[in-house]
């Protein structure tokens, strides 16, 4: 019992350090890359390109339901006046940067996983290694240079879409003067509450695609099952353990920055 | 045998307990087809793979005109022509390029080739192999042949001085087969590779094959002309294509 929760402990350090080394080589390694730009472009566009929808959509409801919440909670309080503040206050500080990570592991994490695991099962992987291309800086690389620039950036699109819900309910729909309620939400934001809400981003993106391409990249060895059913499994999980460590690396990160 | 090109010395591999690889020997002249054959399950990927250096043997060394060759496969002063090729079972090509730009690869990313000379060369390549139409189409909008061509194209654009073929007809019918042997054989004469290659097809793939080895419980069980294989052990040749042909259908 005890010697298997050690060897457990054991394969966990392991695999973290595994992680880290495979994160951190590929980074570098891409900046031995030739065409760096034009890989960066393309990862940008498949990390953050294809969740401006989602993340706008996502921004917007999520707004539109904060103002209605948190109108009513002030209204018992009489200060609904403070409505910008509460809804500019935890989406650029709590709700953005979450969100956000989360819907670009639903919609670009996953899709990265399987397709690293299929290009693994694919012998796509081999392939490049006998090119003399180094396949982790290639493949893997680009992205994790691309998760820095995407995340903050879709943040601050639902951040910004987000407060514009807020004023859609608060302001359109309920009575809170519109001036009253911008005024507001530009006071009670200071710059270090938006500095936290990118440093959250900019760690979330990194945590999240290096998880998601580690899993695919190898998911030849961290799945049971061959071939497609590992692909997915391996997708899935990543998906799980992202989501898992987005919520706990923002638990981590307000502790340390309120 | 002193004109030997590429020898492989004592190699060997294991996962977990299972002795895949148990000490393999082989020498393989310069510019000559070497057939490896065997049951399905064998080792026999798992051979090219250690001497493509994608997969770390336990012991053992592969030498290359004499000299060990270590990690690095290619030579850091050699910007042109690599050492080894590897053209693989389902010939691993990328679905987001296309074939001109899945042959161009080695040249772009790794040997760092000006583009108009990448274009010049992989433009040649694709005509030689009478893919001339082809370049600007994916991997998914061409058959199954021009696929296994693009790979070969991919394979050779380096000047390989070996190459190895893992499986390159599996899958294929009758009539493919032989393009695919022919493919091999034509382009070894014009290439001058040294080529080996993994194939089921027995006694097909013979006729291009200067030498047969066959692997069988982690060790080099044959190694010779063709002709002699089946003068040699009939009884148990036979078995082993009654082997490979259980696994070949019961894959289905
Ligand atoms: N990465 C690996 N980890 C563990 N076992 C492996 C690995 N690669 C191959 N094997 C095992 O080695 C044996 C030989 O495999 P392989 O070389 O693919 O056979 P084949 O002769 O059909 O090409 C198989 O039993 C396979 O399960
Ligand atoms: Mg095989």
């Amino acid at each position: 019992m005890i010697r298997s929760l050690g060897r457990t402990a054991i394969s966990l350090v392991h695999e973290y350090g595994d992680w880290t080394v495979f994160s951190f080589s590929s980074m570098a390694g891409f900046l031995r890359q030739r065409r760096r730009r034009q890989k960066l472009v393309t990862a940008i566009h498949e990390i953050g390109g294809r969740c401006v929808p989602i993340i706008l959509t996502v921004g917007l409801f999520t707004g539109l339901v904060m103002g209605l919440q948190l109108y009513y909670t002030l209204a018992r309080l009489g200060a609904e006046a403070a409505l910008g503040d509460a809804v500019g206050l935890s989406l650029v500080r709590e709700l953005g940067p979450v969100l956000t990570a989360l819907m670009i592991v639903g919609q670009s994490g996953s899709a990265m996983t399987s397709e690293l695991g299929f290009q693994r099962n694919d012998e796509q992987i081999d392939a490049l290694q006998t090119m003399g291309i180094d396949a982790k800086s290639f493949l893997v690389g680009p992205r994790l240079w691309a998760a820095l620039f995407c995340f903050p950036a879709l943040t601050a699109f639902f951040d910004l879409i987000g407060v514009f819900g807020g004023y859609l309910t608060g302001s359109v729909l309920l009575n809170v003067d519109a001036g009253v309620y911008w005024n507001h939400v530009f006071d009670s934001i200071t710059w270090a509450d938006v500095r936290g809400g990118f440093i959250k981003a900019v760690i979330f993106g990194a945590l999240t695609i290096s998880i998601c391409s580690y899993r695919g990249f190898y998911s030849h060895l961290k799945s049971n099952l061959r071939g497609v059913r590992g692909v997915s499994e391996s997708a899935t999980r990543a998906v799980v353990f992202s989501s898992v460590a987005v919520l706990a690396a923002d638990y981590l990160i307000t502790s340390f920055l309120i | 045998m002193a004109e030997s090109f590429l020898q492989i010395r004592g190699l060997k591999k294991h996962f977990g307990t299972k002795r895949v690889l148990d000490g393999i020997d082989l020498e393989i002249a310069r510019a000559s087809v070497t057939t490896l054959i065997g049951k399905s399950g064998i080792g026999k990927s798992v051979f090219l793979k250690c001497i493509a250096n994608l997969m770390t043997p336990d012991a053992g060394e592969v030498l290359l005109d004499g000299v060990a060759i270590g990690n690095n496969r290619r030579g850091a002063d050699q910007s042109d022509g690599f050492t080894f090729s590897y053209m693989f079972q389902n010939n691993a090509l990328f679905d987001s390029l296309t074939a001109h730009e899945n042959v161009a690869l080695p040249l772009r990313e790794a040997v760092g080739m000006a583009a108009e000379a990448v274009d010049q060369r992989v433009e040649e390549i694709l005509k030689q192999l009478d893919l001339g139409g082809a370049g600007s189409r994916y991997p998914a909008e061409l058959s199954g042949g021009m696929q296994k061509r693009v790979a070969l194209a991919r394979a050779l654009v380096t000047n390989p001085e070996v190459v190895l073929f893992d499986e390159p007809t599996t899958g294929l019918d009758p009539e493919r087969k032989f393009g695919v042997f022919d493919m091999i054989a034509d382009y070894r004469e014009r290439f001058g590779f040294t080529a080996l290659l993994v194939s089921h097809d027995i006694p097909e793939v013979f006729e291009i094959s200067d030498k047969v080895a066959w692997l069988d419980e982690g060790k080099i069980r044959f190694f010779g002309d063709p002709s002699e294989l089946a003068a040699d052990s009939p009884r148990s040749w036979s078995g082993l294509l009654q082997s490979t042909e259980e696994v070949e259908t019961n894959k289905f």
